[in-house]
């Protein structure tokens, strides 16, 4: 299928050049390392205390890292000067959506890997038994966050000031979903089943699913010009 | 015809402002200032329907690119976020003699004031695209995904709140709601209705001179 | 049909915000031929080629290629031409035939490895396929641009000063391969800002000024100092 093979194009050729120029990954790395510092520093030393507000501070970080990969999706078109050669590539535009957000939901699942590795060794966590149950989780909202981020990074490349109104469209939106993770992620980490938290598991899921087809079927007219 | 709508908008709030805060029953444990729920309430259902007619509005420009439509997005986009922004003042005044507090994390208040974030971005993408078409193409797509977001925002802090308390503390009132107060409600909705119709008809039209102004 | 108009601009005109650029274009260029458009800087040379590759939207009038229109069959005209410009639609950190192979993906092409390879030979690129486009000069990333085009087999080449910045030994590669391509039957359309090589290639030379043509004309004879005098007179006098 052509939008499978083009979807699949723009994945290997983001892969190829971060592999190659390896700018983002290992800067994300440090960010999340320099946010559990930032955390810390600025909640205290009290362990007890930080550890009520854990899955907060979590989501934060996921959030934070994940405003400036995902506000970084079309860098690589603006350095090349190649994001006019996207919006003249003939056939559906759809298919680079679904490319750049496969590939954010690649990098995003990196930043927390190494997020959810930093919290469990600086804060003394056993994460092994609720591991699948958090993963669920957080799978659901990072695709919710990715789906919305990829397209909104679409409408900024363009826009002077998209550092700025990046972040300032992409926050409101995403409120319901920052709700639903850390509440969801509360109660696993205490231990309890995904069937006590289905309201907010389906109510993410919901959100993954309008995002996308919004996402799917918006982003031709996005891309128009 | 806008004037006419005017004067219907004038005379309709006037009724409205009357009957909430004369003729309704002054209420018992909360005083006079729960009176401002005659204009809290009829403002948020302003404000919904605004950002309806913003998706309406968007999925028509989408579809076949007419300005008019681009236009009324725009104003009906400006007028929802000035009903939101109305909303969370009276909510906030609402809230200060009656709770103590200028602020709460009552589920209407918490939604709203998502809901108003959300389209002063909208507003502030429009303004920061010179580009006429993209700006009103990008302003479309915005305000479809934020009207599909308010069902999850509305749910989400639905049920943040229900946790622990009830969802809302901006209830009419304890017990039932006497004729009265339904009377003065509705004359409200009514009034705010007209009054959202009025602004956006004429916003829409200084928006539709500016463009002629420059082509 | 031969002599086709494949390009067909009509009343054309582009306003951005206060700024009128371009006020009752018309032109057309017809299959196996060549216009070069003169113009000053700013004259309104890349907005033209911009409606006609469908990235700017006219403000009024027509502009079509290969029959479709620009603005409203945006997607059938993207089938149908080939941009070069300035900014050369390249990855820097891939190599030649990788970004070969991806711009042809996303075109919706599923050309072989030997047809990719031989559209690098005919850009002359063949050795350099496996370098990083990073260590390439000016002239050939703009020869790997038109590797694209060599694989997709557009109907209608648009250029934006295509000779700029290229040493004489790319600037008679280019010339070679235009007149090949109009050979083939294709349109071509190029601005340019002087009157260099490019007047080789043109069979009609547009001078572009006050957002309108000015003059057209067949090259025919013209020297280089005829078509000089021509733009002084139409084009620097102009408002």
């Amino acid at each position: 299928m052509t939008f499978a093979r083009r979807a699949f194009v723009v994945v290997w050729k983001d892969l190829l050049v971060e592999r190659r120029s390896k700018e983002t990954l290992n800067a994300l790395f440090f960010f999340g390392l320099l946010l559990l510092f930032v955390f810390q520093f600025a909640l205290g030393p009290d362990r007890e205390r930080l550890a009520g507000t854990l899955p907060g501070l979590l989501w934060l970080g996921f959030i934070l890292s994940g405003l400036l990969g995902l506000g970084r999706t079309f860098v690589v078109e603006r350095e090349n000067d190649c994001w006019e050669g996207l919006l003249l590539a003939p056939g559906d535009k759809s298919a680079i959506y679904v490319g750049k957000l496969a590939g954010n939901l690649l990098l995003m699942l990196v930043i927390e890997t190494i997020l959810l590795v930093l919290f469990g060794f600086f804060f003394n966590l056993d994460l092994t038994n609720v591991l699948p149950a958090l993963a669920v989780v957080i799978a659901l909202g990072t695709v919710a966050l990715a789906a919305v981020g990829t397209l909104f990074a679409a409408m900024t490349a363009q826009v002077r000031a998209r550092e700025l109104l990046f972040p300032v469209l992409l926050l409101p939106v995403e409120a319901p979903v920052l709700l639903a993770t850390v509440k969801a992620t509360e109660a696993v980490l205490l231990g309890e089943t995904l069937g006590s938290v289905a309201h907010w598991l389906k109510l993410l899921a919901a959100a993954d699913v309008v995002y996308v087809a919004v996402g799917v079927l918006t982003f031709d007219f996005v891309m128009e010009g | 015809m806008s004037s006419l709508l005017g004067g219907v908008t004038l005379a309709g709030l006037v009724a409205g402002l009357v009957l909430g805060f004369g003729i309704a029953p002054r209420e018992a444990t909360q005083g006079n200032v729960q009176r401002i729920m005659y204009l809290h309430v009829p403002s948020v259902w302003v404000a919904y329907l605004a950002f309806a007619v913003v998706l309406v509005a968007s999925i028509v420009y989408l579809v076949r690119r007419a300005e008019s439509a681009d236009r009324l997005a725009h104003a009906s986009a400006e007028v929802g976020v000035l009903f939101t922004g109305l909303t969370i003042a009276t909510g906030s005044i609402w809230g200060k003699p009656t709770w103590g507090t200028w602020w709460t994390w009552d589920a209407r208040l918490t939604t709203v004031s998502i809901l108003f974030v959300m389209y002063l971005g909208y507003l502030l993408l429009r303004g920061m695209i010179e580009d006429r078409e993209r700006g009103a193409r990008f302003a479309a797509v915005l305000g479809i995904v934020a009207a599909f977001n308010i069902p999850l925002v509305h749910f989400s802090v639905y049920w943040w709140r229900t946790l622990h308390q009830p969802p809302s503390l901006m209830k009419p009132g304890p017990g039932t709601m006497p004729g009265v107060i339904v009377t003065a409600l509705l004359v409200n909705f009514a009034a705010f209705t007209l009054l959202y119709a009025y602004f956006v008809t004429r916003r829409a039209r200084v928006l539709r001179l500016e463009a002629e102004a420059e082509a | 049909m031969a002599s086709e108009a494949l390009i067909r601009v009509a009343g054309l005109r582009k306003t951005f915000g206060n700024h009128r650029v371009l006020d009752g274009l018309d032109l057309d260029v017809r299959a196996g031929e060549a216009v070069a458009v003169l113009g000053a800087n700013g004259a309104g040379k890349t907005t033209l080629l911009k409606v006609l590759a469908t990235l700017v939207r006219p403000t009024r009038g027509i502009a079509t290629v290969a029959g479709h229109d620009c603005a409203k069959d945006a997607e059938l005209v993207r089938r149908e031409i080939g941009l070069v410009a300035h900014s050369s639609h390249v990855y820097e950190d891939l190599t030649a035939a990788e970004n070969l192979k991806f711009w042809a993906t996303l075109a919706g092409l599923r050309p072989s490895a030997a047809e990719r390879a031989g559209a690098l030979a005919i850009v002359e690129l063949d050795r350099a396929a496996d370098a990083r486009v990073r260590t390439f000069s000016a002239g050939m990333k703009r020869r790997l641009s038109l590797a694209r085009f060599v694989l997709a087999r557009p109907r209608v080449l648009l250029l934006d000063e295509p000779f700029t910045g290229l040493d004489q030994r790319a600037k008679k590669w280019l010339e070679e391969h235009l007149a090949s391509f109009k050979a083939g039957g294709g349109a071509i359309l190029m601005t340019t800002h002087s009157f260099g090589r490019e007047l080789a290639v043109a069979d009609r030379i547009a001078i572009l000024a006050g957002g309108a043509i000015a003059l057209d004309t067949a090259r025919g004879t013209l020297s280089a100092d005829d078509v000089h005098r021509l733009y002084t007179l139409h084009a620097e006098d102009a408002p």
